[in-house]
């Protein structure tokens, strides 16, 4: 519906994109509600119908799920549109974790960088597994999903050093042979 | 600094790299881990590819990237993306390795804004995906309960672990007030009381 790519409209893409990607603490997932209320709501790129569309293929194409900002980006701005989406998405937050690291780097040994690395395990040690608990409960929690994570977990455990595709590829022979046995539903949206 | 490095891999990674530390090889390895990127879970992939198998980096520098790229905004696997690529090849590697592991799932995400309609309306193709989501899971479990055996001596880190699983968990706490707490206290816990500085701390 948007013929002209107008510069204007790639600077409020950056405008909208760039605070979120700072704003994401936590995950892609913090920025879903605001960024709705962006290009639905107050400015009307998208219809809310088109959102939930975009973002149900973000669900089901790889990358981390803040691609949906370059996904609608694409859909209002096309390529060009979409690039800028990533640079707005993306540079903010990789130029804080580049500045953070290299700050770490450039103090290892010292007696406080020992503790911090110290305390920092058992912190992301925690993360992690609450992370799978949080992975395990949105894709629905179900003994399947139980059944293969434990498996891969096994696989990994007896062999350290396997590559993950075999074991990506099981996880999706197991579900579609659950799904053509009638155990799983998936609804054609 | 590190951009020194740079066909010196002995100088980037403490370990002897079975591969040479080149831009084109960070770039391909997380070109196809980010290829591969259903439903979360990276870390795992990323610590073997990076770690285990190439041996560019230890255990020991990696975990705290880990905890490091979920606190910092952003998304976990770019931040580590840009972590490890900072810490072989500086800014330069920083960008090879964010730039791979987004050049995949860029190029499908604009295929499948052609085609959503066909791809959304094929179940069978939804079963395929939440399977290779279950399978990443099961990775970050096993990485997980690794994370658990490197959290040091004694009780407290334990502790700071399960409080952490539970808050963020379990609770579903916000993880800016959760971190902003955690973290302190075990770095307190991890502190060197009673040596002096340049003692047995990396013992």
């Amino acid at each position: 519906m948007r013929e002209e790519t107008s510069l204007a409209l790639l600077i409020s893409i950056a405008v909208i994109l760039a605070p979120l990607s700072i704003a994401s603490i936590g995950g892609a997932t913090a920025i879903y509600a605001p960024l709705q209320h962006e290009v639905v709501d107050l400015r009307q790129w998208i219809t809310g119908r088109e959102f939930l569309d975009l973002f149900a293929i973000c669900r089901f194409t790889p990358g981390p799920s803040s691609l949906l900002g370059a996904l609608i980006a694409f859909k209002v701005a096309g390529l060009l549109g979409a690039l800028v989406a990533m640079v707005a998405l993306y540079l903010p937050s990789s130029m804080l974790c580049y500045s953070v690291s290299r700050v770490w780097a450039t103090h290892k040994g010292k007696p406080w960088h020992t503790a911090v690395e110290r305390g920092l395990t058992p912190v992301a040690a925690g993360l992690i597994l609450a992370g799978v608990l949080a992975l395990f409960q949105l894709s629905g929690g179900d003994l399947l999903t139980g059944a293969v994570m434990v498996a891969v977990a096994g696989m990994l455990t007896w062999k350290r050093k396997m590559h993950p595709f075999p074991l990506l590829i099981g996880g999706a022979i197991a579900y579609e042979a659950s799904y053509l046995l009638g155990y799983l539903n998936y609804a054609a949206t | 600094m590190t951009e020194a490095a740079v066909k010196q891999p002995g100088s980037a990674a403490p370990a002897e790299p079975k591969i040479p530390v080149t831009y084109t090889a960070v770039y391909s390895v997380f070109f196809w881990i980010g290829l591969f990127s259903f439903g979360g879970g990276l870390m795992p992939w990323i610590q073997r590819e990076i770690v285990i198998k190439r041996g560019w980096m230890r255990d020991e520098d990696f975990l705290p990237g880990v905890a490091m790229a979920q606190i910092l905004p952003g998304v976990n696997s770019t931040n580590m993306a840009v972590y490890v690529g900072r810490h072989l090849l500086g800014v330069s590697g920083a960008a090879a390795a964010i730039i791979g592991i987004l050049t995949g799932p860029f190029v499908i995400m604009l295929v499948a804004a052609y085609s959503y309609k066909a791809i959304l309306g094929v179940p069978a193709l939804h079963a395929a995906m939440a399977g290779v989501a279950a399978a990443a899971i099961g990775m970050l479990l096993r990485m997980g309960v690794l994370a658990v055996g490197t959290t040091g001596k004694g009780v407290l880190p334990i502790v700071v672990m399960i409080s952490v699983f539970l808050a963020i968990g379990v609770m579903k706490w916000p993880l800016v007030p959760v971190v902003l707490v955690a973290v302190p206290l075990s770095v307190l816990i991890a502190w060197p009381w009673g040596r002096k500085s340049g003692g047995d701390v990396d013992a």
